[in-house]
């Protein structure tokens, strides 16, 4: 079944799905979609400097993708600039230095376009095994470690006082998100990453009652903007990266229609009171 | 329960302080909570409520001073002002299951004591204020904590509705005697069942029955004289129901003795 290359798209894309819905639901509810990009727009600088180094591409990618949210974390606890401007900086002076170091790389040649956007078509059977390893490892944490992650967010006062560690939940989001992007750089590129992070996880909102609920579905509905993204790039012959962001952003769409019961009554009824 | 175990020991502090760059937050911090005693920590912004808080419940380390803690205390919380972004679904009975698991009869049960078993189902973001924080105290003593705390509990809530958090407060202790740590940043109002009242300005101020702290000179001169003058001890009467939806039957508001109330704004 993996012979051919649309297969072995079809199984990556739905691997990455899989794992990108439950993470992609604490982007959204820590809105962290901003610092998720900015630890995506690093990866090319964990490219140009596996290269340089000699190092495994995905290890380079973790890397520095990780050393960036470590610095992220630095700088807002010295104060000074807001959170919002400190990701400003980073996203785009990572990208600008990934970019200038891989044009240094002169003798070696690099799909730039393939670091940026992904090339699905391209992943080989050992891509996959990376992809299912390492995806396979997160869900594990993400399921272990379900309970505190949750309630740290949710209030972090609340479970540091009932003695859980809602410093270290963030230190393991940040790593699992600094993990995922380097499995996916591959597959969707720098500049989509987020994208199935955030759009899925968004979509299974309004479809859900509980946390655990959104988590499922948001691996389904990924799944889902997977499969029907790569049958239209075949269909019609357009970019496979962008066309599963398009197939997540129809769902999305889609799942507007469904209303949200309850909520915008009861918040109108309370804003007339207060 | 004899009257040994009710006079447990939960946490002891001596002489505790905590220091952050080169300044110190609270300092010479001595307060013991025995179980089903209420001690409230009144005091102004930036007067080391909540560090003191923290330091009593393990979550800061002091610079200075020693913790006694009884070995396995549980802690239940009840935060103040909690936000539920709406992009995360939870629904009440989830909520109840947050840092623990618990089964559907320890949940009913829970939500029961408190006189909202109703909104089992309902999603956390379409509860009024009062019903929030009703289901926020289930979620606290489903844990069984042997201390309970409770930062700002009445905040943004209406009268009416803290006379009523007041009473639940009072029957929870009554109930579980728990040990009832209080956080209160409203100077004016203590709660009359509170055992001990610290009132903190970097370090304890005063420390006594709520009587005693509003007479007393150091009060007076860090709050004034006409603070002092209303600073009001709300009295209990077990006179009325609480409803599903958390508010008190009415009619029955005039039966609260809440003296010349006045908030601080």
């Amino acid at each position: 079944m993996l012979d051919d290359f649309f297969s072995r798209a079809l199984v990556a894309g739905i691997g990455l799905a899989l794992v990108t819905g439950p993470l992609g639901c604490f982007v959204v509810w820590r809105r962290m979609s901003y610092f998720g990009d900015t630890m995506a727009h690093s990866a090319l600088l964990g490219v140009a400097l596996a290269i340089l180094l000699n190092l495994n591409m995905t290890i380079g990618v973790f890397a520095v993708a990780a050393l960036v949210a470590g610095a992220l974390l630095l700088l807002q606890r010295q104060g000074g600039l807001s959170t919002d401007a400190l990701l400003g900086i980073l996203s785009h002076s990572t990208l600008a230095v990934g970019l200038v170091l891989v044009g240094f790389l002169s003798g070696v040649r690099i799909d730039l376009m393939g670091f940026l956007f992904g090339d699905i078509l391209a992943v080989s059977a050992l891509d996959i095994a990376v992809i299912y390893g390492g995806g396979l490892a997160i869900l594990g944490l993400l399921v272990a470690f379900w309970r505190p992650l949750l309630a740290s967010t949710v209030s972090p006062e609340l479970a540091e006082a009932e003695g859980l560690r809602p410093e270290a939940s963030r230190i393991l989001l940040m790593v699992l998100m600094a993990s995922v992007i380097a499995i996916a750089m591959k597959l969707v590129g720098v500049l989509l990453i987020t994208s199935l992070l955030i759009i899925p996880a968004a979509t299974a909102r309004r479809l859900s009652a509980t946390p655990e609920h959104m988590a499922v579905a948001a691996s389904l509905l990924g799944a889902l903007a997977v499969v029907g993204g790569l049958f239209g790039s075949r269909q019609w012959d357009t970019a496979s990266g962008p066309s599963i962001v398009v197939a997540a952003l129809l769902l999305f769409t889609l799942s507007l229609a469904v209303p949200v019961r309850h909520l915008l009554a009861r918040r109108s009824q309370q804003e007339s009171q207060a | 329960m004899d009257a040994r175990a009710a006079k447990e020991n939960l946490i002891t502090l001596s002489g505790v302080g905590v220091e952050r760059g080169g300044r110190w937050l609270v300092r010479g911090i001595d307060l013991a909570i025995r179980r089903g005693e209420i001690v409230t920590l009144i005091g102004p912004n930036g007067s080391g409520k909540s560090t003191t808080a923290k330091v009593a419940t393990g979550v800061l380390k002091p610079s200075a001073g020693t913790v006694e803690r009884k070995a396995g205390l549980r802690i239940g919380y009840v935060p103040q002002k909690l936000m539920i972004d709406w992009t995360l679904p939870l629904t009440v009975e989830r909520l109840m299951t947050l840092t623990g698991r618990y089964d559907g009869r320890e949940i009913a049960a829970a939500l029961e004591a408190v006189g909202a078993v109703g909104l089992r189902r309902a999603a956390v973001q379409d509860l009024s204020g009062g019903e929030f924080q009703r289901v926020l105290f289930a979620r606290a003593m489903i844990r069984q904590p042997d201390l309970l705390v409770l930062d700002e509990p009445v905040q943004g809530v209406d009268f009416s509705g803290e006379v009523a958090l007041y009473d639940l407060i009072k029957e929870i202790r009554d109930r579980t005697r728990a040990g009832i740590l209080m956080i209160s940043h409203d100077l004016h109002v203590v709660m009359a069942d509170t055992d001990t009242v610290i009132c903190l300005n970097g370090h304890v101020c005063c420390t006594g029955t709520p009587d005693l702290v509003a007479r007393s000179p150091e009060y007076l001169r860090l709050f004034g004289g006409r603070a002092a003058q209303t600073l009001a001890i709300y009295q209990h009467h077990h006179d009325h129901e609480h409803t599903d939806d958390g508010t008190i039957a009415p009619g029955h508001h005039d039966h609260h003795d809440h003296g010349a109330h006045s908030h601080a704004g």
